[in-house]
């Protein structure tokens, strides 16, 4: 297999030839994200008004190197389409593909899959995006620092808490150097609070034969794979959730099976942002990505915004299609969808507020997501739970008991007049007629 | 005639608005407690009036010298060195309760109701015998004392009984009396109970008779039961077709019961009601939600509040899109920020509440 390509300077500079890959998943996947992924896949879900993924290609169609992005899967073939087209005019610079993958095959796998799309137009580096991370994606600071160093490989790395930092893979570093020293997914002890963002640039020269050679470990020696880390470690990883799977030969991960090797033997270099980053984990971890990307898009002064007034405290994303009442009060941090409509005297802060849904007058809305064609009837209120912006999780303890921070309803739930539903997840297609507290709603 | 009002302590049970007022000065229905008692005995003829209290009450001394005026009657206050139960203090103000021959009336301040004075006097007079209990008919009489009658007589008490495990009648003392003046032949002036000393010894000389109340009863000594009784009150008043109440007919009024200071302002597309009652110089903003509530003279409920089951004190503030429930009071000058959630908290006066209380809690 010819993996060695040959070096070629592109004519209209000296960077060689990008790629950038997303990895997003599929639908046996990203269940933490219910009830929001019975209705959407997780990576069009809607955050600051555009879809996960979105954002992604976004930091992507500015590195001036990359002509191509490939989307890869497992989610069924239509999935994507209209995102695909819709993307493609937007970013009319970026040839824009879904990869399927028929079966899951690890973060790492998938991409050995995919290796001849992949390196078709012989690129030199490419970017590897999972598709469940916020943030400001530094993609042109990464190329740089993998063209100062000469890299075989750039992860991005940020710094968390040291008791967060244990639910990450760490990274410890040469703080001169920058040069990845050590890497482990999911430590049980404390070793470092720089942890993996999820966000890679590869040489392909690099990291092809090195997922290859993990795929020859694995064959040699299959027996490695029972000594997995506890379903504890599982739970927090990036893109993973069934651990059945994961211990099936073919599945190769990045993170597990790929990284701490390059830490041992290869040109591996951290870039630490100090910028803003967020894994989109649970449903309700898409409130903190959507005040994250709203208020990037404020600071980049994006005209997508609505104008700050009296009632719109800023950031507000307003689809132009929903129709706010003059004398409702939205924001911080709120994305109203498409036809939305938001009656008189309503008050909206800190939430997703999705297609089709209808806010009557007087009611209150706060830290909460409120599902497509769903209702909250006058005078209800809708309430999650502020978080410090420096958290991870999506769960607090209150009063000494452990709740969802954000409230959240399913497609087409109803909440009648003057109803209270406070910390609670809604499954789709329900109606709350009574005040309901801490609770999951079958 | 004459009468006593059994005032008592601080009235604690009803803080944190006692913190601020003595507890016959809290308005119930727009109007002082005790004013509704003052009025109903002067009308009754009474021109005589002793409140017993147990603490030296000057700001109750302006007011009381105003309704002397206004009723013309004379108020004396009889101060309890120590608590003298709920018959000391009738010893005590032996001198005014026996300045004549007539019957005197003796009514605890926490009870409210349709006072029958008129109706007990006559009935009081017909029978002849040294005194008469006004009893309201209750539908669990296993959590009070019991009134048993004697057999073959309607009103006679024969005898009662505390917390009965077996039905023996659902009439129970309402707190409001009618007696001689020799039945303070019978009370010596140290600390005792009328309820368990002085009528038992009346029983059994068959001097005590029961008279029943008509309407709605209520203690209102709590806050839980101050809600209530409100609401049996503007029920009342509704049912006597009362021109206080604000018209049904008016657009924001909902499902009745609603009455409304003049002086107090309603904004745009509110909802008001059942069961509400709102003071002097309230301001009440646009697309306010109001149900089973009291606001106080000088509060302010801002645009989009929704309240329910809630005293809100004197001069206190509401925020916009606030959400008050459960039995929630605030005291003076209490203020809660835009968009907070109070579920049962009771909030001690000149506190600004800026995060949820979540769980009933006392805010200090």
């Amino acid at each position: 297999m010819s993996l060695q390509i040959p070096h070629r300077e592109k004519a209209n500079g000296n960077t060689g030839a990008t790629k950038a890959v997303i990895l997003v998943g599929g639908s046996s996947r990203g269940t933490r994200f219910r009830p929001l992924s019975l209705d959407v896949p997780k990576p069009l879900f809607d955050v600051a008004g555009h879809p996960i993924i979105w954002h992604a290609l976004t930091a992507i169609s500015k590195v001036p190197s990359i002509q191509e992005v490939d989307l890869i899967g497992y989610y069924e073939e239509g999935v994507f389409r209209d995102f695909i087209k819709d993307a493609s005019s937007e970013f009319p610079n970026l040839s824009i593909k879904y990869l399927r993958e028929y079966q899951a095959l690890g973060t790492a796998g998938g991409l050995y899959h995919f290796r001849d799309a992949i390196l078709k137009g012989r690129p030199e580096r490419i970017f590897v995006l999972n598709s469940d991370v916020c943030c400001s994606f530094p993609l042109n600071e990464m190329l740089k620092l993998s063209q100062e160093k000469d890299a075989e490989a750039v992860i991005l790395g940020t710094r968390v808490t040291e008791d967060a930092a244990s639910n990450f893979g760490c990274i410890v570093s040469d703080a001169h150097t920058r040069r990845v020293l050590h890497y482990v997914e999911k430590p049980e002890s404390h070793i470092s609070n720089l942890i993996n963002c999820g966000v890679y640039l590869f040489s392909t020269d690099a990291i092809f034969p090195s997922i290859r050679s993990a795929i020859k470990r694995r064959t040699d020696r299959p027996s490695r794979l029972v000594s997995y880390p506890s379903s504890d470690n599982l739970e927090s990883s990036f893109m993973i959730d069934d651990d059945d799977e994961s211990t099936r030969n073919e599945v190769i991960r990045l993170e597990q099976d790929i990284l701490s090797d390059m830490a041992d033997n290869k040109q591996f270099f951290v870039y630490e942002t100090k910028d803003f980053w967020r894994q989109i984990k649970t449903a309700g971890s898409a409130i903190p990505a959507n005040a994250l990307y709203l208020q990037k898009a404020m600071q980049s002064g994006s005209d997508e915004l609505a104008k700050p007034s009296e009632n719109i405290i800023p950031p507000v994303f307003i689809h132009p299609s929903a129709r706010v009442d003059p004398t409702a009060k939205l924001g911080p941090n709120v994305s109203i969808g498409p036809r939305v409509t938001v009656g008189p005297g309503a008050r909206i802060k800190e939430s997703i507020v999705l297609e089709d849904a209808e806010v009557k007058h007087d009611s209150c809305i706060l830290y909460s997501i409120i599902g497509w064609g769903s209702r909250v009837g006058c005078w209800a209120r809708v309430e999650g739970s502020p978080m410090p912006m420096t958290t991870h999780s999506t769960t607090m303890i209150k009063n000494g008991v452990k709740v969802q921070a954000v409230t959240i309803l399913g497609k087409e739930c109803t909440v009648g007049d003057e109803i209270h539903v406070q910390n609670c997840i809604c499954l789709p297609f329900k109606e709350l007629k009574r005040n309901v507290v801490n609770e999951v709603i079958m | 005639m004459k009468a006593l009002i059994l005032v008592g302590g601080f009235g604690t049970r009803l803080r944190p608005l006692t913190l601020t007022l003595p507890k016959p000065l809290v308005e119930f229905g727009n109007k002082r407690m005790i004013l509704h008692q003052i009025e109903a005995l002067a009308a009754a003829g009474v021109t005589d009036i002793v409140l017993a209290v147990n603490y030296r009450p000057e700001i109750m001394e302006k007011y009381l010298r105003e309704y002397e005026e206004q009723f013309g009657i004379n108020i004396t206050i009889s101060i309890e060195h120590e608590p003298l139960g709920t018959a000391g203090p009738l010893k005590l103000a032996e001198e005014v309760l026996s300045k004549d021959n007539t019957p005197f009336f003796v009514l605890n301040s926490d009870v409210t109701c349709e006072y029958p004075f008129k109706e007990l006097a006559a009935f009081h007079k017909a029978h002849g015998d040294e005194g008469t209990i006004v009893v309201t008919k209750v539908e669990e009489p296993s959590k009070y004392g019991v009134i048993v009658h004697k057999p073959n007589h309607p009103t006679r008490i024969d005898r009662f009984v505390e917390k009965p495990v077996q039905f023996v009648g659902n009439r129970i003392n309402a707190g409001i009396y009618i007696l001689n003046t020799s039945v303070l032949k019978r009370i010596e002036l140290r600390p005792t109970s009328i309820e368990q000393e002085t009528f038992p010894d009346m029983v059994k000389d068959g001097q005590l008779h029961s008279f029943d109340l008509d309407g709605f009863w209520m203690d209102v000594g709590q806050p839980k039961d101050f809600l209530t009784g409100t609401c049996l009150y503007l029920s009342s008043l509704t049912k006597k077709a009362s021109k206080d109440l604000t018209p049904a007919s008016t657009s924001f009024v909902h499902g009745g019961n609603v009455l409304i200071d003049p002086s107090a302002k309603i904004g745009k597309n509110c909802r008001i009601g059942p069961n509400v009652t709102i003071g002097p110089d309230v301001v009440v903003g646009d697309g306010v939600r109001l149900q089973r509530c009291v606001l106080l003279s000088g509060s302010k409920v801002k645009d989009h509040a929704w309240v329910k089951s809630t005293i809100v004190g004197w001069n206190s503030i509401v925020g916009k899109w606030a959400r008050l429930e459960n039995v929630t009071v605030l005291g003076d000058d209490v203020t809660i920020g835009d968009e907070i959630y109070v579920n049962g908290g009771s909030i001690l006066p000149h506190k600004t509440i800026k995060v949820n209380v979540d769980v009933p809690a006392i805010i200090m």
